[in-house]
């Protein structure tokens, strides 16, 4: 499996990740070799099993609805880069 | 005082040879004389740790004692502590002082214990040598120029050099268990969902474990006394009665069955990491031991499977890393798509970056079929092997590492090379499985370690199959030259 230059810049898009062009041909090259690594998975067939998403098969827990949260605004906006209003803010989204 | 064992200290605390607050003061005194060489510790809590260490002293005088009271610990820099920056070694959260305790970290504070410091690691934990770090390479103290291993190597470092007597780490991939050999010392991954993960940093949810790291086997069933049990705030904690993992240390081993399995013998293994881990099979023997060769099939593919399973796990937990709420915002941002990509962009580190790519790509339409699925098929064949290992031995035995610790820049510029030092602790993780590393020797002067796998929720055997292992060798007790 080989990623180009535009599978790569395609794929930081989807994760929201600011890439330098210059570092782009050295992810391209990793990534892929990472990819073939992966590969090997393809040497075994799978057809009849089960994913296996959780290694004790274990089911969702659930618990009553009840309010166990106290309201902890102030303390939470702390580690906020910026916040007026008790909010956070960000770039203008709407024009 | 740095070379007593927990029980020991624990004594003389109760004994009133010295308190905790000098016990305190030793440890740290031992940070700042020696951890420039070492670069072990991201944070070191001095103010916080001498009040604590009051409190114990007073607890103490007054007779409230657990087994940790006023011993002093580091806690990895991936659990968040209330009041004191939790950086997860990452340009993202240097600033971040996080609002609430990790339970981990709750539970230590409830048993006693003084946290000295957060300790250092690979970026968001995902690296085998600490090189990934924001705040620098950890050192070896085996040999400075040599990587701890990793993603736990700041603890790794730190309890091998004697600065703090136990230390937390988590495991997703061997990240206990690696470091803990490549610096000679006993680290346990529980079953997965033993510890609570709640405020952990999630790496792989699927996979992340916190376990414990000290010299010896006894000393890390101390601390997992502490550590253990259901938390309803991690949705994946296991309702589960935790034993006293102390209990059973002195079992006598006669007759235990140990399996080897041969793809943990085969090609890429270091001669003499080989020869250290057949000469601790024949200690084994001779306790009693019966040892059995067993084959785990599809264990050559647990590091491409786990470089699918992480990697998508990753990508979609560090999607939270957004700019907005908590941790590092670009300047000037001159929308929200430009806030999210160039504050990710630049507080990421290239190996976390490549990580959310794969994760990213294999998530994608029309290849989550293809990778994500498969490898969680494949997760379970691998799983299955053990099942199977299980039903004939008592735990399985092999190295812990390919090889001894390697040159820090070594392989830094290969993913791949780096990938493969996990060779032998990933598939423990796909399965849930626990696993312990233990000092089995020196290698040109640098340790070897001694991979334990149990089955699920096997720790006590675990630990008393070690324990009984350093009865009879003294591996565990070296301490490197210049530390001493």
């Amino acid at each position: 499996m080989s990623l180009e230059t535009d599978d790569v810049k395609r794929i930081a898009h989807l994760a929201r990740l600011a890439i330098d062009a210059e570092d782009i041909p050295g992810y391209a090259r990793n990534l892929s070799n990472i990819l073939d690594l992966v590969e090997q998975m393809s040497s075994v067939t799978t057809e009849e099993v089960r994913p296996m998403a959780h290694p004790m098969d274990a089911q969702q827990r659930l618990r009553p609805d009840e309010v166990t949260e106290i309201d902890q605004r102030d303390r939470f906006l702390r580690n906020a880069p910026q916040v007026e209003a008790g909010l956070f803010l960000v770039p203008r989204v709407i024009e | 005082m740095h070379t007593k064992s927990l029980a020991e200290l624990a004594e003389g605390l109760r004994n009133k040879d010295f308190s905790s607050e000098e016990l305190t003061k030793s440890a740290l005194n031992r940070i700042s004389q020696y951890d420039s060489q070492l670069n072990s510790f991201i944070s070191v809590a001095e103010e916080q740790a001498l009040v604590q260490a009051r409190h114990a002293d007073a607890q103490i005088t007054s007779g409230k004692l657990s087994s940790l009271t006023g011993i002093p610990i580091a806690q990895k820099d991936i659990f968040c502590t209330e009041g004191i920056r939790t950086s997860c070694a990452s340009r993202m959260l240097d600033n971040f002082i996080s609002p609430y305790d990790a339970t981990v970290v709750e539970k230590f504070n409830a048993a006693g214990a003084i946290m000295v410091g957060k300790t250092n690691m690979d970026e968001f934990a995902m690296g085998s040598s600490n090189e990934t770090s924001f705040y620098g390479a950890v050192k070896n103290p085996w040999d400075t120029e040599r990587v701890p291993g990793g993603s736990s190597g700041g603890s790794a470092a730190a309890v091998a050099a004697r600065l703090v007597p136990a230390a937390t780490g988590t495991d997703t991939g061997g990240s206990i268990r690696q470091p803990a050999a490549l610096c000679g010392i006993t680290g346990i991954k529980p079953t997965y969902g033993r510890v609570s993960r709640y405020g952990m940093i999630a790496f792989a949810s699927s996979l992340d474990q916190a376990g414990a790291m000290a010299p010896s086997a006894e000393d890390t069933a101390i601390m997992l006394n502490a550590m253990a049990g259901f938390d309803a705030r991690d949705s994946t904690s296991i309702e589960k009665e935790v034993p006293d993992y102390t209990a059973v240390l002195n079992n006598d081993i006669k007759g235990l069955k140990i399996g080897i399995p041969k793809e943990y013998f085969g090609e890429g293994l270091d001669a003499e990491v080989a020869a250290k881990i057949e000469q601790a099979v024949d200690e084994y023997k001779k306790l009693g031991a019966e040892i059995i060769d067993i084959s785990l099939p599809n264990s050559s593919l647990s590091v491409p499977v786990y470089y699918v399973v992480a990697p998508a796990e990753c990508s979609s937990n560090l999607s939270r890393f957004d700019g907005v709420r908590f941790g590092y915002r670009c300047d000037d941002p001159k929308d929200l798509e430009d806030l999210y990509k160039r504050s990710r962009g630049e507080a990421f580190g290239p190996e976390v970056k490549r990580r959310i790519m794969i994760g990213t790509y294999a998530l994608s339409a029309g290849y989550y079929d293809a990778y994500y699925l498969k490898a969680q098929k494949l997760r379970r064949l691998i799983s299955e092997d053990f099942k199977q290992a299980f039903e004939n031995v008592d735990v399985i035995m092999g190295p812990t590492a390919p090889s001894t610790a390697f040159k820090i820049g070594e392989k830094s510029d290969d993913p791949i090379t780096m990938y493969l030092s996990d060779i032998y602790t990933i598939a423990t993780n796909l399965a849930g499985l626990p696993g312990m590393s233990v000092p089995a020797g020196f290698s040109n002067g640098l340790p070897v370690g001694l991979q334990i796998i149990g089955s699920y929720f096997d720790e006590a055997r675990l630990l008393n199959v070690a324990h009984q292992y350093q009865n009879v060798t003294d591996w565990h007790q070296q301490i490197p030259e210049g530390f001493k």
